[in-house]
């Protein structure tokens, strides 16, 4: 765990830095000045709901933009702008470095062929692989994921979801990737099989020594599982830092209130406390700091000045961008 | 939801066709339904009045279409045709439309024996060629409107209650449905008041594509003789009468009918294209 | 013996070999809120597709107030005192409405069918109120508002009949954390103004802390473990509830250990 990552742009497995998105028919930018890191074996945490663009944050990784997408800054994998390859190029790094598991297991596979047809075609397509190497290479990897090697010949419909999510990490492993993107992967499971797949996820991130960036709505999993924790909201990262600092000790309003806001069986009964209004419509456009509609502490300077990213005092890697951090974790601590 | 419309193969050309002939097409539609409904007061001449003497003319301030071979005048016989020509259709697609989205909603919500009996017999309907069909009724019944229509609407409706019978399956499982089912509403309400609407555009672009076939089945049985009496004015029947016309060098009055049934179809496939595109 | 909105005695339904619901018993005390929870393939959603009559029991019956709820009924006037019985709440707040009715024709078309021959405009707006809908929202079409908007229109939508009971298949689990509390707590709100029966059918234990009285446990179409919520959160004792409730990411969470628990279990 290094909560102060290495400088060289070679040791980052995904560098985004000033990521700004625009679309076609919104008022403002969809994703407004992103500025991400993970390094190699690092396990970041992407939290937002939904519209904060934390999915299409992961998915620039990819290249993979929505049609009419107007791109500023840069998205480095591995040492390579993303936004500015050839589609040979990027087609080689969507089959090996970068690798994608999916939140629907069952939607992002072929119900009609075969798990094992599936698991080898992406390594074999680009013909470095041959098909007997590659089935044997998919085997192994079906057993290191729990899974037994026989589903090779069975069809995605023969198994359960827990399942096939797990033949999607395997099948995300095939190509040896540097940094694994994972989009929601445990939110359409049961949560004893999500314990299950986060369980293999870590193992597995560990053993090969990728980079993974998970994102996820669930601010208690984000900070269990995770080094560093991004919080995005509207199209804004909002607070990133260390997972057990971000979790014990909130630098931006909205994380604070997300984790007051989020329901617990072990928590005393009563009422939550909700965070009112909703997320700034993409139809608006913003002067100020995205969350001062819905903030406590907000003031006239949170609606008419953008705050900065700024790192705590005392903690260097624990970064907010808001007016009024210092009045949080002054009342943080009375409490 | 997946909407399967019935079209014919032979019509995809003239889908493809660029928005500047559909324009045109829409044009011509919209001046022929409104010259048919003001046709009485709009023709120039008794459609069926003989000038023999000036047989076979060609445009004239008189005869602004000229004349055919029967030296009647082809305008007159053109507005007043359209009156059969587009009635008879428009008869085939409401019988057709109701009773088939009738037939395909009740077997779809109902399910189980009344699924199996209506959709068997409808199937069974399709075994038999709509032109045959109605040919047979002809046979029986002897000349008039009414039994091409009906025959016609009988071999039409299998395909409006098999595209109704699938929409109405999809959209019953949505929860929606359910929702009405527990605050109290009865079926009939629920389908009446939502389900219908909801699938209402698929089914109307399928019975506007069933418009032009229909307008061209029927002309194609009044062109054979069979169906519209001898001396009322009708499109088919025109552009029989007129093939002597075309050899002799005067095309306009076989011509002109076969341009207008043309572009109902173009017009309705466009909209039927339309409609499959919107829904998801 | 307390009086119960809605009580379910020996509820079994079986598909084919499969026996999704297995003997479930339960009981609801008026006003009360009761929780059902599980995983997917656990029968909770049968059973609560069965309390609305959405589903046929094969066998065990369901009392609202004492009475028997018949299994189907013919008429208008018992299809709608049936109605007033059980309410329900979807999990889809997209899919659970019309896209082609506005927020106040479906509120308006609920109160028409219930209370015939009344003036609705007060009613609506009382209802718009109670789900914290402002006017402005009424005019809209579900495909213009937010999700949590939607499900504040299905709630109220449930609560035009006067049920007596208003069951929620997965109400909050569709929805950002944010408005997930929000309609948590607008759940809260309307029990205690209004005295109306909680199903409450979910996966996520926390939501289950937050609007229920009491809880079961179902696994596999039978209940495992029934108690006050405070007692089986406090101290589950059957095993598969305490997994449930390690299941739940919190600090110092071992998902390892989670999964090997899982497997023994």
């Amino acid at each position: 765990m290094s909560t102060t990552p290495p400088t060289d742009s070679e040791k980052y497995a995904l560098q985004v830095q000033g990521l700004r998105i625009t679309l076609p028919g919104t008022a403002r930018n969809v994703l407004d000045g992103v500025d991400l890191t993970v390094a190699a074996g690092e396990t970041v945490a992407l939290v937002g709901e939904s519209g904060s663009g934390k999915t299409l944050t992961s998915r620039s990784a990819l290249g993979l933009l929505p049609p009419g997408a107007l791109t500023e800054g840069r998205v480095d994998v591995v040492g390579e702008d993303v936004l500015d390859i050839s589609a040979e190029r990027l087609r080689a790094l969507r089959t090996g470095t970068v690798a994608m598991i999916f939140q629907d297991p069952r939607a992002a596979i072929n119900p009609l062929r075969r798990i094992g047809d599936f698991l080898v075609e992406g390594v074999t397509l680009t013909g470095s692989v041959n098909q007997a190497d590659a089935t044997a290479r998919a085997g192994e990897l079906l057993q290191d994921v729990g899974v037994d090697p026989s589903v090779l010949r069975k069809y995605p419909s023969q198994v359960s979801g827990g399942m096939l999510q797990r033949v999607m990490i395997a099948a995300a492993l095939m190509g040896d990737p540097s940094l694994l993107l994972a989009d929601e992967p445990t939110t359409a499971l049961d949560v004893t099989t999500q314990a299950e797949v986060v369980a293999l996820l870590i193992r597995l991130q560990q053993c090969f020594a990728t980079g993974l960036l998970f994102v996820t709505h669930d601010l208690d999993l984000a900070a269990t599982i995770s080094d560093r924790v991004y919080v995005m909201y509207a199209g804004r990262i909002a607070e990133s830092g260390p997972a057990d600092e971000l979790f014990a000790r909130p630098r931006h309003p909205y994380t604070a209130a997300l984790l007051a806001s989020t329901p617990r069986p072990d928590a005393p009964a009563g009422r939550l406390a909700a965070i009112d209004g909703r997320p700034p419509d993409l139809r608006t456009t913003l002067t100020g700091c995205a969350f001062a509609a819905r903030c406590p502490l907000a003031t006239e300077v949170c609606e008419q000045r953008q705050p900065d990213l700024r790192p705590a005092p005392d903690r260097p890697g624990h970064r907010a961008a808001c007016h009024h951090t210092e009045q949080l974790t002054r009342s943080s601590a009375d409490a | 939801m997946t909407a399967v419309f019935t079209r014919r193969p032979g019509l995809r050309g003239i889908r493809a066709g660029g928005s500047p002939l559909h324009l045109v097409c829409l044009g011509l539609v919209a001046l022929i339904v409104t010259a048919a409904l003001l046709a009485p007061w709009l023709v120039p001449h008794d459609p069926n009045a003989v000038d023999l003497g000036g047989a076979l003319a060609g445009p004239s301030p008189d005869h602004p279409l000229g004349v055919d071979a029967a030296g009647r005048d082809t305008l007159s016989r053109l507005l007043l045709g359209a009156r059969t020509s587009l009635l008879g259709p428009l008869g085939v697609v409401v019988f057709s439309t109701l009773a088939g989205v009738a037939v395909g909603t009740a077997a779809a919500w109902r399910g189980g024996w009344l699924d199996s009996v209506l959709s068997r017999s409808t199937e069974l309907v399709f075994a038999f060629p709509g032109l045959l069909l109605a040919i047979l009724i002809i046979a029986v019944y002897g000349e008039g409107l009414l039994a091409p229509v009906v025959a016609l609407a009988v071999a039409y409706l299998p395909y409006v209650s098999r595209l109704t019978r699938s929409l109405v399956l999809a959209e019953r499982a949505r929860p929606y449905v359910s929702a009405y089912q527990v605050q109290g509403h009865s079926g009939l309400q629920i389908c009446l008041r939502h389900v219908l609407p909801n699938i209402a555009p698929v089914v109307l672009a399928q019975a506007t594509v069933n418009f032009g076939y229909a307008l061209m089945d029927l002309a194609g049985l009044s062109f054979l003789g069979l169906g519209v009496p001898a001396l009322t004015p009708d499109w088919g029947r025109m552009v029989f009468d007129g093939q002597t016309a075309i050899q002799h060098g005067y095309p306009l009055s076989a011509v002109l009918p076969c341009v207008l049934i043309v572009a109902f179809n173009v017009v309705g496939e466009r909209w039927a294209d339309r409609v499959a595109r919107r829904t998801p | 013996m307390p009086e119960y909105a809605l009580q379910a005695v020996g509820l079994t339904r079986s598909y084919g070999a499969v026996r999704a619901v297995d003997g479930v018993s339960f009981a609801l005390p008026k006003g009360g809120s009761l929780g059902i929870v599980g995983e997917s393939g656990s029968g909770k959603t049968t059973t609560a597709r069965i309390v609305v009559g959405l589903e046929q029991a094969d066998a065990g019956e369901v009392l609202v107030g004492g009475a028997r709820r018949a299994s189907a009924v013919r008429g208008r006037a018992r299809r709608l005192a049936r109605a007033r019985e059980v309410q329900m709440v979807f999990q889809d707040p997209l899919q659970s409405l019309d896209p082609r009715t506005s927020v106040e024709s479906v509120l308006r078309e609920t109160l028409g069918l219930h209370f015939p021959g009344r003036d609705h405009t007060p009613r609506v707006r009382e209802l718009l109120d109670q789900v914290g809908l402002g006017p402005r929202a009424a005019d809209a079409r579900p495909g213009g508002l937010s999700g949590g908007q939607r499900q504040r229109v299905a709630i109220a939508r449930a609560l035009a009949v006067e049920p007596a009971v208003l069951v929620l298949d997965e109400a909050v689990a569709a929805l950002d954390v944010s408005v997930q509390a929000q309609i948590l707590n607008l759940l809260a709100d309307i029990r205690e103004q209004t005295a109306v029966g909680y199903l409450f059918i979910t996966h996520d234990l926390g939501a289950v802390r937050c609007v229920t009285d009491d809880v079961i446990v179902m696994r596999q179409g039978r209940v495992v473990e029934a108690g006050s919520t405070s007692e089986v959160l406090g101290s589950p004792r059957h095993p598969y509830t305490r997994l449930l409730m390690d299941s739940v990411p919190r600090p110092g969470w071992d998902p390892a250990r989670i999964a090997e628990a899982r497997r023994t279990l």
